[in-house]
């Protein structure tokens, strides 16, 4: 999100897809509170965050389904503000496919291509060509009732996609789908985004879903955007505490640093703990209000074998016991309170890296460890 | 082989024994609904058929002879013109009613918010008091010495009362005025049932406002549009009041022209005929509009 994008402005006219400071209240909250982001063309990108954090509503700001209250949405680099959303070069699908039940499969994909006044029969081939490419052959005749829950996404997306947008919209596009269609309906997505290159802005809920699907995520919270970056970025490195906890680093610990070196920072959690950290390059010492661990990055240790209990820039080891073990087969969560705090770590524990015979029981006396570079730093 | 042959064949008795217990069961617990029913509709509806094949005598007493003259003079032609007036004004009616209620309807189900159940109770508590009432209120407004007449009259845009009362307009408007919120409701019902992301969908698929309400609206409203229709046309078509009371003797319905049958003339056996004639053609009617617009509009209507 920094300095690389300003290579290609010279090029291409400027983005796909602006947000210039766009605002928007709703009586009682503000659902998006002065947030500006640039997407690229041909991109995946996602808005993700817990429900009502507005989101959708920015979505349907940029299908101009709802009015922002100030700021501009540029498409193409033109200014859509004031344009109704039959005037935008952009398609939404909608969370509930939203098909139209009277009309055929066939007559829902043209149905835009009729409000642009194309001759019927350039109508049919585009159609066709866009029932091709969902996989949906031989059903053009079909009415909505007559469809399964992930016939009417493919639907929905041609008849989105054979308007050839700039961008598309998709709101919470598999939501309505079960745990394995969804799977499905994800890697058909991303198969038909690599096919047609349209911009994709997608908005979800679900973490892994985003991870999974975009080539940039937005995260945000009560309207207001707290980080964009790669899937990568997101997840291994999240800037907030929110967003930590939100993408599953549950082990957080709040505090601030009491000493820097050169190339060692000594950091103070709340709770009493202290760490060493290598001097990070882009965050300033001062800035530092915490840093998280994923579960899957912490090591228990067993037996009676005391190693020397230190924490060093390499290593951090904390002695601790094990409160309870969640077995979720493939791997077991595990809680374990460290010693002399009421500070509780959540471990996952997998059977490939633990060994499959690995038993982990209430009450024991554990270490976890952790190594320097699996922590993350957080600035708010 | 023919020992399974035999079960079979028991089992199968006893299924159909016990399909017949059933039937009795359901027919012995419906026996009290069945049985008025019988009573009151299907045998009123079986004397005016019996009686529509009779003859009257000279001084209104029925003669039983059995013909085919009453029916014979329907179809003759004699009363063609009162029974097509009759569709015809069912049809106006109708027409305005769509024209009238549909905006309306459309306006509560779209913007009525907080007020939705207002409105409807407003639209309905109406027609809660008598029919005759509303009729007759409806008639002082109209009048030639009527609150229109003389408020036009009294800040001088006329000099003369103008003739509401007795004339297709007055019917036309008094029909319309009795029978529009049965075609609000059920368009209503449609309305608000609408997803409304299926609109915002034609939207941003380029649809302008008023392309929508055509390609969209319109077509998944038709339900509503067809129960509507329903209620109105049919009771409008045997509408008798409306006429008597608005139309004088100018204007006869089907419905007015049985009444006159029934107690002017006193000639019971043609009256019969009429009213056996008028049911036979809504019966039609009813059955051409399911067949096209299928069953869930009549479900919808019931």
């Amino acid at each position: 999100m920094s300095g690389s994008d300003t290579l290609n402005t010279e090029k291409q006219p400027a983005f796909c897809l602006e947000i210039r400071d766009v605002v928007k209240q709703f009586p009682g909250v503000t659902a998006v509170d002065h947030i500006s982001l640039e997407i690229k063309e041909g991109e995946i990108f996602t808005f993700l965050g817990p429900s009502g954090c507005g989101k959708s509503t920015l979505l349907r700001i940029v299908a101009g389904l709802e009015n922002q209250d100030q700021g501009d949405v540029l498409i193409a680099g033109e200014v859509v503000n004031d344009l109704p959303p039959y005037k935008r070069d952009c398609s939404t699908v909608f969370q509930s496919h939203a098909l139209f039940p009277h009309m055929s499969v066939a007559d829902n994909i043209g149905f835009g291509l009729v409000e642009r006044k194309i001759p019927k029969a350039d109508i049919k081939k585009r159609v066709q060509a866009k029932v091709d490419l969902v996989n949906l052959g031989g059903m053009e005749d079909r009415f909505p009732h007559q469809l399964s829950g992930g016939q009417m996404q493919r639907v929905a997306l041609a008849r989105s996609l054979v308007l050839e947008p700039t961008v598309l919209l998709l709101d919470e596009p598999l939501a309505a789908l079960d745990r394995k269609l969804r799977k499905e309906m994800q890697i058909e997505l991303k198969r038909i985004q690599r096919e047609v290159g349209t911009t994709f802005l997608n908005v979800t809920h679900d973490q892994k879903e985003a991870l999974s699907l975009s080539d940039r995520i937005a995260v945000m919270k009560d309207g207001v955007l707290l980080q964009i970056g790669t899937p990568n970025e997101i997840y291994e490195t999240p800037r907030t505490r929110f967003v930590a906890s939100f993408m599953g680093a549950t082990n957080i610990f709040a505090g601030s640093v009491i000493d820097a070196s050169d190339d060692l920072l000594t950091f103070k959690a709340d709770t009493g703990l202290q760490v060493i950290i290598p001097t990070p390059a882009d965050i300033p010492a001062d800035q530092i209000t915490g840093f998280s661990v994923h579960p899957e990055l912490i090591d228990l240790i067993q037996g009676d074998a005391n190693p020397e209990l230190t924490c060093t820039e390499t290593d951090v080891m904390l002695p601790g016991t094990i409160k309870e073990v969640f077995y979720l087969g493939d791997f077991s969560e595990v809680s374990v309170i460290l010693d002399d705090t009421d500070l509780i770590l959540t471990v996952y524990m997998t059977r490939g890296w633990n060994g499959p015979n690995m038993k982990m029981s209430e009450g024991e006396h554990i270490i976890a460890q952790w190594s320097g570079e699996s922590m993350n730093l957080l600035v708010g | 082989m023919p020992v399974l042959d035999d079960m079979s064949a028991s089992q199968a008795q006893a299924k159909k024994r016990e399909k017949r217990k059933l039937t009795l069961d359901i027919t012995a617990y419906l026996s009290p609904i069945i049985i008025i029913v019988v009573v009151f509709v299907f045998a009123p509806l079986a004397i005016i058929l019996f009686f529509s094949f009779l003859k009257s005598g000279p001084y209104g007493q029925i003669i039983y002879t059995f013909t085919f003259e009453n029916i014979a003079a329907i179809l003759g032609g004699g009363y063609g013109k009162v029974f097509l007036k009759s569709v015809y004004l069912a049809i106006q009616t109708n027409f305005l009613c769509i024209l009238l209620g549909y905006p309306i309807a459309y306006y509560i189900a779209r913007f009525g918010g907080k007020r939705k159940v207002l409105w409807i109770f407003l639209i309905i508590v109406p027609s809660w008091s008598s029919y005759l009432i509303r009729l007759y209120a409806l008639k002082t407004l109209v009048g030639t010495k009527g609150t229109i007449n003389t408020l036009l009259i009294n800040i001088g845009v006329i000099s003369e009362p103008i003739q509401i009362l007795y004339t297709n307009f007055a019917v036309t408007m008094a029909l319309v005025f009795a029978w529009l919120p049965f075609m609000i409701l059920p368009i209503y019902a449609a309305l608000d049932g609408l997803d409304r992301s299926v609109l915002e969908a034609a939207t941003d698929l380029g649809a302008t406002p008023f392309r929508r309400f055509f390609r969209v609206t319109l077509p998944l409203t038709r339900g509503g549009l067809l129960a509507g229709s329903i209620l109105v046309f049919i009771p409008t078509v045997g509408e008798w009041l409306v006429p008597h009371i608005f139309g004088g003797s100018k204007i006869m319905m089907a419905g007015s022209l049985v009444a006159h049958k029934f107690t002017a003339v006193g000639n019971i056996p043609q009256g019969s005929s009429l009213a056996i004639m008028l049911a036979a053609t809504l019966v039609l009617i009813l059955y051409l509009t399911i067949k096209w617009g299928g069953r869930e509009a009549l479900e919808k209507a019931l």
